[in-house]
């Protein structure tokens, strides 16, 4: 199980937060097949967000092939992809904490670090 | 208009307002609002005080009668007693009597009530928590909230109507109750209208925004659609007053600092020309409307009162 966190600042909208968030959930292998999702009344509790908003970005999930929805039972996840299994113990992961370390050293802040990681990746990443 | 053409049955509109109207002596309190609220929709109502939300409120509890128009519950009129089961108020007060036990006040509940939930409403008050014996006088203002709204449910109503249910809680009761009220509306497919003026509760806990301003309905509709219609766009200043590309759209309001140009638009098509444009948000779109009381009012699709039973002009 997973719970979610919703920025009300960050201007992303809070269905993208939780696909986004258990799209990260599956890579880090917090979340496995078979595990379910919290229900739209319990995330409504612990956040007050509007349950059709979860109910939206499960339906996104679904679409995605990564849920299934069991009627009457709540929302499961169906598949994770089996590339992004290993990524939480690949070399790569690794690589970028030390990177995320000399960063640190250098004296380098949270903002400077998420500017030059978006501007790289948008180097790689053209369509993104 | 259009769309999806709504099922011959009522119960698709949970609320249905048309030529509603309210005059107190001289003044229209509300004025010729006709608008439509879906059956299961979270639905903020927002607008400057005055500005005829707890009329509206009042309206549909059947606190006060309409001067003109009418008002339909899931296509009953409001004056048939019939919708009384089906709807449930709570005042921002949250009247209660001080002398009852918190046992006492849900046994009035049961008493009141034919169609009373005791599982729910219990339920409700244990996960406060809010001790059974103790006097409602004595209870703090997020119990006295949590039993009012475990009253409320207990009704097992269709319809909630609040009017600022978190106003005057800390932190951490105002945390707690809008949880509450959505989980408890989740679970029981509870359609929900509330007045608030704490606009990043409504732009969390709402999927349908109705928005009012002087009597009149400004904005009316599924959020996500209302704010897909508007667009932010930002550029150089370079031509005297409004640009031509943007003057094509609904310009709700512009400015210029200096050599930059920023209006809020509502979309006539796509933006053409060398203009940033993003989506604005929720606070941004609502402030545009209630400061230019010119621009016309924007009921998206699911909003809009159409005329399929009547010949009357709803709009």
């Amino acid at each position: 199980m997973v719970e979610f966190r919703i920025d009300r600042q960050s201007g992303m909208a809070a269905y993208l937060q939780i696909v986004q968030q258990v799209q990260e959930a599956l890579r880090l292998g917090i979340l496995a097949e078979g595990d379910q999702l919290p229900t739209a009344a319990s995330v409504a509790r612990n956040t007050k967000l509007n349950p059709n908003t979860t109910l939206k970005a499960y339906r996104e999930l679904e679409h995605l092939g990564l849920v299934e929805p069991r009627p009457g039972v709540g929302t499961f996840v169906s598949a994770v992809p089996a590339r992004t299994r290993s990524l939480a113990d690949s070399p790569l992961r690794g690589e970028l904490s030390d990177w995320m370390r000399r960063a640190c050293a250098a004296g380098l802040d949270w903002d400077d670090v998420s500017a030059l990681v978006t501007a790289a990746r948008a180097e790689h990443y053209p369509t993104a | 208009m259009g769309g999806t053409a709504p099922p011959g049955g009522g119960d698709r509109w949970a609320m249905e307002a048309r030529g509603l109207g309210k005059r107190y002596g001289r003044k229209w309190a509300l004025r010729d609002c006709s608008f439509r609220l879906p059956a299961g929709a979270i639905c903020g109502l927002v607008g400057s005080n005055g500005a005829g939300k707890s009329t509206l409120l009042s309206l549909a509890a059947r606190l006060t009668r309409p001067t003109t128009g009418g008002l339909s519950l899931f296509g009953t009129a409001v004056t048939e007693d019939e919708v009384l089961a089906r709807c449930a108020y709570l005042a921002q007060d949250k009247p209660l009597f001080p002398r009852f036990t918190v046992e006492e006040t849900l046994r009035m509940g049961a008493e009141l009530n034919p169609r009373w939930d005791r599982a729910v409403a219990e339920r409700i008050v244990r996960s406060g928590p809010v001790p059974m014996g103790d006097r409602v006088g004595t209870l703090s203002g997020g119990q006295r909230s949590r039993l009012a709204l475990a009253l409320a449910f207990g009704k097992r109503p269709e319809l909630l109507l609040l009017d600022e249910p978190m106003a005057e809680l800390d932190p951490l009761s105002q945390h707690e109750i809008a949880g509450l009220l959505m989980a408890e509306a989740a679970e029981q497919g509870t359609t929900v209208l509330m007045s608030s003026h704490q606009l990043a509760d409504v732009a969390t806990m709402c999927d349908h925004l109705l928005a009012v301003a002087d009597g009149r309905v400004r904005l009316a509709g599924a959020i996500d659609e209302l704010l897909d219609a508007h667009r932010l766009v930002t550029g150089a200043y370079l031509v005297d007053g409004v640009p031509p590309e943007i003057a094509r759209h609904t310009v709700v309001e512009s400015r210029t600092t200096g050599r930059q140009f920023t209006a809020l638009i509502r979309r006539q098509g796509p933006v053409e020309g060398d203009w940033r444009a993003t989506e604005p948000s929720l606070e941004e779109v609502l402030l545009g409307y209630l400061r230019s009381p010119g621009t016309p009012p924007l009921l998206t699709a699911d909003a809009q009162v159409t005329d399929e039973h009547e010949g009357e002009v709803a709009a």
